[in-house]
């Protein structure tokens, strides 16, 4: 069943002329998910990659009833995007760009108040639910349909636990990267509550890392309630100097608790299992799942 | 980008909020010589540097006459302040900000900042401030309490104006200030507003004593006004030839060059090299729009660094970053270079064959593991031999 993306999952693309847009639609039909449509102000009535081009994201609705997005476009029009595709209420917009400006993205999550659409990003490798839909960058080679839930803030960590999970067996069910940055769309809490809504979830693997609160309100929320599901979280980080910005913008909170071990242990005291390092991942979720 | 105090100052000064009169000086004869124009008994000599923990450095110091300014001016100017928000090289003093020592009543903490949820600015605040608070807060983030103020919020907002009162901080007298804080937040695109302390005088006027802003380096596009301030923005030297290569690089102490592809890896991977007891001399997240040629002179960086014993090349190639593209990058610096550092590799993913018979047939010295941990504990083993 999957979470958020299936077999059904209608995609349009936001930017699909430029060169990344391009190169990502391009694999992901290839992989087999069902892209419908592309978006590109001025180019409306063109095709593009055997794709019927729109000027907004409303007309490709209407005409394809794509029901999904994808928005690759440079950094600065990105928050313009994602408003135009809660606005056609689309029910998932995945934006991969990077370097989204944190004033631009909390006007997204102030046109978010009250509506249905979950954003997953920006600076997220995308949702990937195996054999039946990709939404993102994410590389497949390695990702196999199965019963684990992944959710997580950085993608190559994602790529490495993904890999050994199928090496050893451990085929997902979806994984989903919330990104990287500071303000973004969809959290943990929104993953796990879905994933434990999922008859095809048996476990739930969450990558966090220092910075943010995304952890904090996972511990919060687990403990809030009876999960059901082993829960395994691995949160790399310990050894970073505090105060200097790692990477993801997202690493640099301003204040609270964020270092990784604190967020471990809380995440532990909620009942979830921890993963020492990345691999010791795989090992747990066998442990936990007996 | 983290603005330095008087910069930040002179930003807020066009808000309207209340600063004290200050002035830069660059030598210890210009800073007692700005005395003169100051109105005070006793002054407070302020390194400026664009970093926080400045205060428990030592870098803010009072002196009550202006050859005592001129004394604290001519020890702070030309140090090295290491605070734990500077890396270990600490940063360069080049000026010195001179003000008044103001007679204060109380200092409170108050701050800017995006509430994650909403979107909306977020008012953070706390009866207490001043120099020690500012390690508090970080540790402990009950010690502030927030209040969203949005666009709806106004100056005689009923719920604003309780907020204040329950920190102690005076409604009637600060609300306009406060506000006139938020449109400098928004306007200049900040992530972070921090005025602490935000102090009341024994005669019970308000004042912004210290300003730390940091501006969102994702928002220069519209902020061509501020691109002269970002010039003189003095990163460490390889973090900022690393960042113009497309690399984020943070230089740490250890003897470990580590290079990595994302964010979340390189955090791993530095988790596990100091649990094995190595010590990284960075940490590398090459970013996604990366050439080979930015990754060589991220490379480059490294075998330059006359502390670093051992390379740890961990790949994992995805999406967007594929082994060969890396492979290339640290082929090309090896050719360049005469210091040939024994490299741990461990290429997995996206284009990972390819990789490994790029780094073979350059002759690249590598080691290739299989596993990620087993690749850590090599390159550990190879900075305890030593360089060849």
């Amino acid at each position: 069943m999957a979470i958020l993306v299936d077999r059904d999952t209608r995609v349009l693309v936001q930017g699909i002329t430029g060169r990344a847009g391009t190169f990502y639609t391009d694999q992901a039909t290839r992989y087999g998910s069902t892209y419908v449509a592309g978006v590109r102000p001025g180019r409306g009535g063109s095709r593009h990659l055997d794709l019927p081009v729109f000027d907004t994201v409303a007309e490709a609705v209407k005409e394809t009833g794509a029901n999904a997005s994808l928005v690759i476009v440079p950094a600065p029009n990105a928050a313009d995007a994602m408003i135009e595709a809660v606005e056609a209420k689309l029910g998932v917009v995945v934006c991969v760009t990077e370097r989204v400006a944190q004033h631009e993205m909390a006007r997204v999550k102030r046109a978010l108040a009250g509506s249905k659409t979950v954003i997953i990003g920006p600076n997220s490798q995308g949702i990937l639910t195996p054999e039946q839909c990709k939404i993102g960058v994410m590389p497949t080679r390695d990702a196999k349909p199965g019963r684990i839930g992944i959710a997580s803030r950085s993608a190559s960590l994602t790529s490495e636990v993904l890999a050994n999970c199928s090496a050893a067996g451990l085929g997902q069910s979806t994984t989903v990267g919330i990104g990287g940055d500071a303000i973004h769309g969809i959290g943990f809490v929104g993953c796990l509550e879905r994933f434990r809504d999922d008859p095809e979830t048996d476990a739930v693997v969450l990558i966090g890392e220092i910075g943010g609160g995304e952890e904090e309100k996972a511990a919060d929320y687990l403990a809030s309630v009876e999960y059901g599901k082993p829960v395994v979280a691995l949160v790399v980080g310990r050894h970073a100097p505090k105060g200097r910005r790692m990477g993801h913008a997202g690493t640099l909170s301003v204040f609270g608790l964020e270092t990784a071990g604190e967020k471990a242990t809380k995440l532990k005291r909620a009942g979830a299992l921890l993963a020492d390092d990345a691999s010791e991942v795989v090992k747990t979720v066998l442990k936990a799942l007996g | 980008m983290l603005l330095s105090e008087y910069k930040a100052k002179e930003i807020l000064r066009q808000y309207g909020l209340p600063i004290p009169p200050g002035r830069l000086a660059r030598t210890a004869d210009e800073a007692e010589a700005a005395c003169a124009g100051l109105p005070a008994k006793k002054f407070v000599v302020k390194a400026q540097i664009a970093a926080g923990g400045r205060g428990l450095a030592g870098g803010i110091r009072f002196a009550a006459t202006p050859s005592s300014v001129r004394e604290e001016a001519a020890r702070l100017l030309g140090s090295k302040l290491v605070t734990d928000q500077t890396g270990p090289e600490g940063e360069a003093v080049n000026s010195v900000y001179i003000e008044p020592a103001l007679d204060l009543k109380h200092q409170y903490f108050v701050a800017f900042a995006l509430d994650p949820d909403s979107g909306e600015p977020m008012l953070i605040a706390s009866s207490e401030g001043g120099v020690e608070f500012e390690q508090r807060v970080r540790m402990d983030a009950s010690a502030v309490k927030t209040c969203l103020v949005g666009d709806d919020v106004a100056a005689d907002s009923a719920p604003l104006a309780a907020f204040l009162d329950e920190i102690g901080i005076d409604a009637a007298k600060t609300a306009d200030v406060l506000l006139a804080a938020r449109r400098a937040f928004i306007e200049y695109d900040m992530t972070l507003l921090e005025v602490n302390p935000f102090a009341v005088t024994r005669e019970g006027d308000w004042f912004a004593l210290d300003a730390k802003m940091a501006i969102d380096a994702n928002a220069m596009y519209r902020h061509p006004e501020l691109e002269s301030l970002a010039a003189e923005q003095k990163l460490a030297a390889a973090e900022s030839e690393a960042q113009r290569s497309n690399i984020n690089f943070v230089k740490l102490d250890g003897n470990i060059g580590v290079i990595v592809n994302g964010a979340g890896l390189g955090l791993a991977t530095n988790d596990m090299i100091v649990d094995a007891n190595g010590k990284p001399a960075n940490f590398m997240d090459i970013r996604t729009t990366a050439t080979s040629f930015d990754i060589a002179r991220g490379v480059e960086i490294l075998l330059k660094d006359p502390q670093v014993r051992a390379i740890l090349l961990n790949v994992h190639g995805g999406g967007m970053t594929v082994c060969d593209t890396v492979a290339e990058g640290v082929a090309f610096a090896y050719a360049r270079s005469d210091r040939k550092l024994p490299v741990a590799a461990r290429l997995a993913g996206q284009n990972a064959e390819w990789g490994l018979r790029i780094l073979k047939d350059r002759k690249v010295p590598a080691k290739v593991y299989g596993d990620m941990k087993s690749a850590v504990l090599g390159a550990v083993e190879m900075a305890r031999g030593g360089a060849r």
